[in-house]
């Protein structure tokens, strides 16, 4: 199945999980996502290979990166018309704490769409909402 | 004995636990560039229709590389965890080619370090670039570095 049919069956169904699971990346760190009406969560639950620095031990800040990259993507797809995979233009990713060996959730809010951008911000955190790791913001092509 | 930088480089690389996931390997170090390699594979596919790699896989190349010409620069074993990171993705990648981060290291302050860095791909003697980015890095002192990483990184893995 093309992946504009997968994304088609995804929103008929109101089940984003086959289409998640059909990207590759999201396997390799462990994404995983819950939807609650309009909002959804992403979790990235701890995970030995998503480690950096293992004397820390961390999680590898491009890891931090590409799972808040890809629950906005994701969050694009499930919460607006478009038709194909977003394309990321821009990132821009500021760490605020270390990312712990342990969970860490992120949430989106996408500020402006456009006819052609989105522009989405995203908040990472672990133990606590209020205390996030990472705060990062998006620039989207979306295609039509 | 002093190690070269790119032995520096590439135990540095060696203790990262992801970065052995996604296979990233130095290919050269020296005071102007460090290249880092990413083999193409289907584990970090971002679009399963077109086989374009996932931009996340590329933060960590970008985010790596920075970090490992900072840390094999600076004369002392320092960990600098990443401050920010702005990338532009400026091309997708040509899928089932290997993606090549080259990172430089712009300035050196007292507690930051600037770096720069571009993934570029070659098709034979045609050099596209895929992605930049502007990274910074807090200096936190020699004597926050462990010392048994330390001694990974002065020993390598007989240590």
């Amino acid at each position: 199945m093309s992946f504009e049919a997968m994304l088609k069956q995804a929103r008929l169904d109101g089940d984003f999980k086959p289409l998640v699971a059909a990207i590759p990346y999201a396997g390799l760190i462990g994404l995983q996502f819950q939807r609650f009406g309009k909002d959804v969560l992403f979790q990235l639950p701890k995970n030995d290979d998503n480690i950096g620095n293992p004397i820390l031990p961390a999680i590898h800040g491009g890891v931090i990166g590409g799972f808040m990259e890809l629950s906005a993507s994701l969050h694009l797809l499930m919460t607006m018309e478009t038709l194909a995979m977003p394309k990321m233009i821009d990132f821009s990713l500021d760490y605020l704490r270390a990312g712990r060996h342990q969970d860490t959730f992120a949430e989106c809010q996408v500020w402006r769409q456009g006819s052609r951008v989105a522009n989405v911000a995203i908040n990472a955190w672990q133990a606590e909402r209020t205390t996030p790791i990472a705060t990062a913001r998006a620039h989207f092509l979306l295609t039509r | 004995m002093s190690l070269s930088l790119l032995t520096r480089a590439q135990r540095f690389v060696a203790t990262l636990r992801h970065c052995q996931v996604l296979g990233l390997s130095v290919e050269q170090a020296d005071e102007q560039l460090l290249v880092m390699r990413l083999p193409y594979r289907e584990q970090i596919v971002g679009n399963p229709a077109t086989g374009v790699v996932h931009g996340g896989s590329l933060t960590t190349l970008m985010d790596t590389a920075c970090g490992t010409a900072v840390f094999a620069t600076l004369p002392g074993f320092e960990l600098c965890p990443t401050l920010d990171l702005r990338m532009d993705y400026m091309k997708a990648a040509t899928p089932d080619i290997d993606l090549l981060a080259e990172a430089r290291v712009t300035r050196v302050a007292s507690s930051v370090v600037f770096t720069e860095c571009e993934v570029v791909q070659r098709h034979g003697d045609e050099r596209e670039v895929i992605a930049r980015c502007a990274a910074t890095f807090m200096r936190i002192g020699e004597n926050m570095t462990p010392p048994e990483f330390r001694a990974r990184i002065e020993h390598g893995d007989d240590a």
